[in-house]
């Protein structure tokens, strides 16, 4: 569904219409349940046979949503016995046009919040999604979901509504959403890591100054260039090196450069735009083995300077290293990080391979199977294991 | 956000904790009544808190099936009345961390037996694989 009421152009007012409710006043959770209703309102009365659309959606959800919003406080002051304080008028309002992107995703993504609550909250209250949905992307039930919500909602209900918070805070949650929707495939119509994305966009769209959020869009962009090529039939995972790069998106390959190189611009270098300039050497390369990896190499150091205390990002870099100064090297670096730490095992067996230490390999890779917390991952490395035993003879 | 399986078993657990292991026959009716409230209101708290998937309990009644051959009905065995590990029931949550899910074992592991007194049940915790993974590279 398309045009001025379709999902995507009322899921983009969400924060808007929220925005404005919160700053006439409204509290922000039974604020974020009435622009809930209006949106399954407008839905409900865009697919009536005969249904006009208004010429101003915005208004006209605002409308709805402050209409939603009266009554649920009427019921809740005459549950309470008290008199009824809020009048039917919306008070006159500071400019709507105010962006108030940043202001509701750092309060979704308050740090009295767990990761989960604030995912949950982020994507219901800025992302529009209903809780159906996202109780389905997560494969929970909905009342499970919906009682996320609403505790993340009391969690920050005390919090004033001024000032926005960290941005920091919002990259860390908008990863964590990208992440779950980077091998899922999409549940039910939402696509988590597209989402991800959406959200990214309005955030850099907020703080146009802010060089990491850039950062962060320009790297998921950069990943999910590479989406269809990165399972094979059955959803089996396809690793980097054996990708089919005919099947990258090129265009977004671009968009994400381009961000990248204007973030890199500002001179103010952060993890998210390294992670991005390490992901877009990736997509230059024309195959595997044109990868520049000295260059890379050169951005884990980087890294590994901006997060010392980082093991996931000590092995990424032993794992650059083994290309670079051989797998020796990179093998000695891996082998002095801590045992449990996740996927050392896999790196080790692929760096043994590369030393030609094919039954060192196959043994490393059926321990690292047995470690994976993915099923798609625990496939790929038991599939290498066999792979790299029938090598061996 | 990591799904757990919180196994309980009716066999096949370590050694209990001494004091504890009355079959639950033997319960008063009170006692047994007791138990299983508890039992709901872990559910409640667990859904309270917007944890809760899934909670099932099993018949100690099943066989062991297996295939046979093209044509050829499906092989039985059993029921084995002495199976070293037999699984009760078990809970599914969603939990923010490892250590909330053990805390949540713990919880349920704390059940009133006899007396009132906690059974100090052992209950086995096992990790979801999940479907997601991680961005590296």
């Amino acid at each position: 569904m398309n045009g001025p009421l379709g999902d995507e152009a009322l899921r983009d007012l969400t924060p808007q219409v929220l925005g404005v409710l919160v700053r006439r006043g409204a509290d922000f959770a039974t604020a974020e349940d009435a622009v809930q209703e209006a949106l399954i309102e407008a839905v409900r009365r865009r697919d009536a046979p005969g249904a006009a659309a208004p010429a101003d959606p915005k208004g006209w959800l605002v409308t709805v949503a402050w209409r939603k919003f009266v009554d649920a406080r009427r019921a809740a002051s005459s549950r309470a016995q008290r008199e009824i304080r809020v009048s039917l008028e919306p008070p006159p309002g500071p400019t709507e046009q105010a962006d108030d992107t940043l202001l509701l995703l750092s309060r979704c993504c308050h740090p009295a919040l767990t990761p989960a609550s604030s995912v949950a909250l982020t994507l219901r209250a800025v992302g529009g999604l209903t809780t159906a949905q996202i109780a389905r992307a997560f494969l929970v039930p909905e009342a499970t979901m919906a009682q996320r919500i609403s505790r993340a909602k009391r969690t920050v209900a005390g919090e004033r509504f001024g000032e926005p918070g960290e941005v920091r805070a919002v990259l860390r949650v908008l990863y964590l959403v990208f992440n779950e929707g980077f091998t899922g495939s999409p549940a039910d119509g939402v696509d988590l890591a597209e989402e991800a994305i959406r959200l990214a966009r309005q955030l850099v769209a907020a703080v146009p100054d802010d060089a990491e959020a850039a950062g962060l869009l320009a790297l998921m962009l950069l990943h999910h260039a590479r989406r269809a090529a990165r399972t094979g039939p059955g959803g089996a995972l396809v690793p980097l090196d054996e990708q089919d790069r005919s099947r990258w998106d090129t265009t977004t390959i671009a968009e994400g450069v381009a961000v990248l190189q204007r973030a890199l611009a500002r001179d103010r270098l952060g993890p998210y735009q390294v992670q991005a300039a390490i992901a877009a050497l990736h997509d230059d390369a024309p195959s595997a083995d044109e990868t520049d990896w000295p260059q890379i190499l050169e951005w884990y150091d980087e890294l590994a300077r901006l997060e010392p205390r980082n093991p996931v990002v000590a092995l990424n870099r032993a794992v650059a290293v083994g290309h670079v100064d051989g797998p020796l090297a990179g093998l000695r670096l891996v082998e002095a990080l801590a045992p449990d730490l996740p996927r050392r095992d896999a790196a080790a067996a692929y760096l043994h391979e590369r030393a030609g230490n094919l039954d060192e390999a196959a043994r490393r890779y059926a321990v690292a199977a047995d470690a994976a917390t993915s099923a798609a991952e625990r496939t790929h490395l038991t599939r290498q294991g066999a792979r790299v035993r029938q090598r061996a003879g | 956000m990591a799904k757990y399986l919180l196994l309980k078993h009716y066999r096949g657990i370590p050694e209990p904790v001494p004091g504890t292991d009355v079959s639950m026959d033997r319960w008063t009716p009170d006692e047994v009544s007791e138990h299983i409230a508890f039992m709901d209101r872990v559910i409640d708290d667990l859904k309270d808190r917007g944890e809760f998937v899934d909670a099932q309990a099993l018949s100690p009644r099943g066989e062991f099936v297996r295939y046979d051959g093209e044509g050829r009905p499906p092989v039985t065995d059993g029921p084995f009345a002495e199976t070293k590990d037999l699984i009760a029931g078990w809970m599914v949550i969603d939990v923010d961390s490892q250590e909330r899910a053990y805390e949540a074992a713990a919880h349920l592991s704390s059940a009133p037996g006899p007396g009132g007194r906690p059974l100090h049940e052992w209950i086995e915790v096992r990790p979801f694989l999940t479907d997601a993974s991680e961005v590296t590279g």
